[in-house]
């Protein structure tokens, strides 16, 4: 087996588990009880796009989708924060 | 060569990679506590995503790709801590209350 052949083989079998992976995300996401259920699942979802996106990066070969990937990585964070920020107001009003 | 021997690398680490997000994934779906789900999310999902960049560096063989790759890597690695805290902080003072199976220190349990 040539290594491009494995390379190949490799990606589309990561395809496939990062989709299993996005379909469990999925599910606690709809599931979630609480609000921070919520925001951890967008966080996590955001990292597998990210992670598809590089992968596909390395089964076509074309390496600008490494930039998009380490963009949507730094807009999960941001929005991970901003809404972590968002959850901590909300309580604080209620308390007051 | 030097080129098939880095291809079987970065399969490998995809591989590796994938398989981490699924594991974290799972937790996400089976723990039964926000916080022991931040647990799974925050390691393994983490780190399924610096392997992908890794293994990037390891592929491209091209020196503007792997810095980008190896700069992704840094900055997830840095990130993720992060916006875990965050998330647990937030999630403390405001969401719901650890089950009993969740190990937290009483002193962060009077919000």
């Amino acid at each position: 087996m040539s290594g491009s052949v494995f390379l190949d083989m490799t990606t589309a079998i990561a395809l496939v588990l990062l989709g299993i992976a996005f379909a469990f995300t999925l599910i606690r996401l709809l599931l979630g009880p609480s609000l921070a259920d919520r925001i951890l699942c967008l966080d996590t979802i955001t990292l597998l796009a990210a992670g598809a996106i590089g992968v596909f990066a390395i089964r076509s070969a074309i390496y600008v989708y490494v930039d998009i990937a380490v963009a949507v990585g730094l807009l999960g964070f941001l929005s991970t924060a901003a809404l972590a920020r968002y959850l901590l107001s909300r309580s604080n009003e209620e308390h007051r | 060569m030097i080129a098939e021997w880095t291809q079987y690398l970065g399969g490998a680490l995809l591989v590796v990679a994938s398989l981490f997000s699924v594991l974290a994934a799972l937790g996400m779906l089976r723990f039964p506590d926000v916080y022991m789900r931040l647990h799974a999310a925050s390691k393994a999902g983490a780190l399924g995503l610096g392997l992908v960049f890794l293994a990037i560096a390891v592929v491209s063989l091209d020196f503007a790709v792997a810095i980008r790759a190896l700069i992704g890597l840094f900055f997830i690695l840095a990130t993720a801590p992060v916006s875990a805290h965050l998330l647990a902080r937030a999630a403390l003072r405001s969401g719901p209350r650890p089950t009993e199976k969740t190990s937290i220190s009483p002193r962060f349990l009077d919000r």
